[in-house]
């Protein structure tokens, strides 16, 4: 068996589609950014999630901080519980906040950590106690149209 | 009676298209039965992969740079309309990383490498060179169409890659060269959107499928096609179509399954 | 022992979608003999090759070779018979995308494993033998008709066969290259001590170099003898395929209706 060159041609198609493979990776996904330092997880409880799905973003002060790995239906309290899986540089205190929020109108939703100032951090496998629901679009138009329903209402 | 008659004309084509759906199930266990000696002989899959994978190497650059060119054009004059140009570089990676390189991938794979391996076989069958070649204790199967076939699995994926990584080059060129789009928050904004795992990932695993089932389907017409020269352009066609219409049915399958789930 | 034939063929009966094909064949091919079996286009000639290679499985009877039954072996066992088996095809079969030398080698690679540059000496010595070593480095499609034949002779006989299976190997060849193939096929028989099998229906070339021929018409045999026996033969069937006549116990037309019906005309 000798080398040929036809082996060589084969060698650079497999060279070049693995680099794109790595340029797709590294330059247009987020594999530079994620993935590469260790994590730790916390869940937390809604009562309303709206539309957050696995995977969605979990920011703080607009910094991406970690993903959300699981949704369940917590079938004792009727409220969703969601497993957040969180970067390990970056440390919350016990009382931070999660928040559903939506990146403009009619973005993705993802979850806001607002921290709180305990001196004791948050550990792996901990439960955050203070969360605030997605606000639901729908809620929001049906109070409206009632608040102007009953305005006109007492304005007869 | 012409119902009578016409009922077994039905009744016989769905029995010939039930068995030769069976044949082809063998045919395709009996290529990864005797697939061993396209590792142990790995040169025999490199030779292969020269002409499914390099030699279509062109075709799917070229396609991929225009693809992502369109994409730039079209995806900023969408996005213009409601003020988020910046959007531009993940709308473009996203289409294509999910989407469009596998899939334009393998169906330009299935016109290229897939006509020409159904042919090749044919051609090979109807010149009596799979007979000769078993009359000499060689399994043609395990010499001549299971290393085309791991050749085509393995090139789909890279090509595909290459397809991609060509489409958001493209895009690039059209959004931030041409229009001017800005540079930091096209890279950025892609980066944010695209996924390492859910979009990346997803997107080799469909081009793998998509591999497997181009060349199986063109390996297969090839084997089975009539030893004569219609045979060998009628299943030519078929390796086309079917090929065809397997990766766009597949693709609906795969995206439900990665995407529409949650 | 030695006076068993190497192949023996006893009441062969081949049916395809119930169509009779062969029809109780008996034939029996000595050691280091060189036979012919002929006959007409379509008369079973091929299928009873393929028998013999374990291609097909017989309706009734049984191919016998080197004293073992061909259709009772695994497949492991058949490969093996095989191995000592040389078919050459009708066009030579040759592998298009492989150059001359790599056809010729191809088994000496897949059976064997012998160094490459051993293998180099004997595919050289394999061409040389068919006088077309300067085509080593060639494509098939480089070659005509005739030299192409050559080199399946020469891939055929790779690993040195005990039996050659020849199926019209005069087919499309022009004259000269028609005395070349026959006196190679004469030649690597005796030079081999193999036994070989010509099927064919180029009677004058083949009775030149045969030691007995087979005549089979309709699945069955007709005829049989050595070369000369059939070139004396009265039997009708012979005497108008050895001289060429157009009409005989073979008529010039295809059975068909009334001539005079069939243009409309009245008497």
């Amino acid at each position: 068996m000798e080398r040929t060159t036809l082996d060589l041609w084969v060698g650079a198609f497999v060279v070049a589609g693995l680099g794109a493979l790595v340029m797709l990776a590294m330059k247009v996904g987020n594999l530079s950014t994620y993935n590469v330092s260790e994590t730790y997880q916390v869940e937390a409880y809604f009562s309303n999630i709206g539309g957050l799905k696995p995977k969605a973003s979990i920011k703080s002060a607009g910094v991406l901080v970690g993903r959300v790995i699981d949704i369940k239906l917590d079938t004792q309290r009727y409220e969703a519980k969601v497993t957040m899986s969180i970067d390990k540089r970056y440390q919350f205190p016990k009382d931070t906040f999660a928040n559903i929020l939506t990146s403009g109108l009619l973005g993705e939703q993802y979850i806001g950590l607002s921290p709180g100032g305990d001196d004791k951090m948050l550990a792996n496998g901990e439960v955050l106690k203070q969360t605030q629901s997605a606000v639901v679009l729908e809620d929001l138009i049906g109070k409206f149209m009632y608040s102007k329903a009953s305005e006109s209402d007492s304005a007869k | 009676m012409p119902i009578s008659t016409s009922l077994k004309k039905v009744g016989h084509r769905v029995v010939n298209a039930v068995w030769r759906l069976g044949f082809a199930s063998r045919f395709f266990a009996l290529t990864l039965f005797y697939s061993g000696p396209s590792f142990r002989r790995f040169h025999l899959t490199i030779k292969e992969m020269f002409f499914s994978g390099v030699m279509s190497l062109i075709i799917i650059l070229v396609a991929g740079m225009f693809v992502g060119m369109v994409l730039g054009l079209q995806g900023y004059e969408t996005l213009k309309r409601y003020g988020s140009e910046s959007a531009l570089g993940s709308l473009v990676a996203l289409s294509l990383v999910r989407e469009l390189g596998p899939v334009l991938a393998a169906l330009l794979f299935a016109s290229r490498a897939g006509s020409a391996m159904t042919a090749e076989i044919g051609l090979m069958k109807a010149t009596e060179q799979i007979a000769a070649m078993e009359l000499m204790a060689v399994n043609p199967i395990a010499r001549v169409v299971a290393p085309r076939f791991w050749a085509g699995v393995f090139s789909m994926p890279l090509l595909a890659a290459l397809f991609s990584a060509m489409g958001v080059f493209g895009g690039y060129v059209v959004g931030v060269v041409l229009i001017g789009v800005d540079e930091g928050s096209f890279w950025s904004q892609m980066q944010s959107a695209v996924d390492f795992q859910h979009d990346v990932l997803n997107g080799v695993l469909k081009s793998f499928v998509f591999g497997l089932a181009v060349t199986a389907i063109a390996l297969f017409e090839g084997y089975d096609a009539p030893p004569t020269a219609e045979g060998v352009s009628g299943a030519t066609t078929r390796t086309v179509v079917e090929s065809s219409l397997a990766i766009l049915i597949l693709d609906f399958i795969l995206t439900a399954l990665m995407f529409g789930g949650n | 022992m030695s006076s068993q034939p190497l192949v023996e063929i006893r009441d062969l009966n081949f049916a395809y979608d119930n169509r009779a094909i062969l029809k109780g064949i008996n034939m029996s091919f000595p050691k280091g003999k060189l036979i012919a079996i002929m006959g007409l286009s379509g008369c079973g000639k091929t299928t009873l090759l393929r028998h013999i290679g374990g291609v097909l499985r017989p309706t009734k009877g049984y191919v016998k070779v080197d004293g073992k039954i061909i259709h009772e072996l695994k497949q492991d066992e058949l490969y093996e018979m095989r191995r000592k088996m040389g078919m050459l095809f009708q066009f030579g079969a040759l592998f298009t995308d492989m150059s001359v030398f790599d056809n010729v080698a191809f088994q000496m690679r897949e059976h064997t494993d012998l160094p490459e540059d051993i293998i180099h000496d004997l595919v050289l010595m394999k061409l040389h033998a068919v006088g077309l070593r300067g085509t080593h480095k060639l494509m098939p499609a480089e070659l005509s008709g005739g030299m192409a034949r050559r080199v399946a002779l020469a891939r055929t006989v790779a690993l040195d066969p005990m039996l050659i299976m020849y199926d019209e190997p005069f087919a499309g060849l022009d004259p000269i290259s028609l005395s070349v193939v026959g006196n190679l096929i004469r030649q690597l028989n005796d030079a081999l001590g193999a036994t070989s099998i010509v099927v064919t229906h180029d009677i004058q070339e083949s009775l030149k170099i045969v030691d007995y021929v087979y005549f089979i018409s309709d699945g069955a045999i007709i005829a049989e003898g050595t070369a000369d026996e059939i070139r004396a033969s009265v039997e009708p069937f012979v005497r108008q395929f050895v001289h060429g006549e157009i009409d005989g116990p073979i008529p010039f037309h295809y059975p068909g209706g009334n001539y005079q019906q069939d243009l409309n005309l009245r008497a």
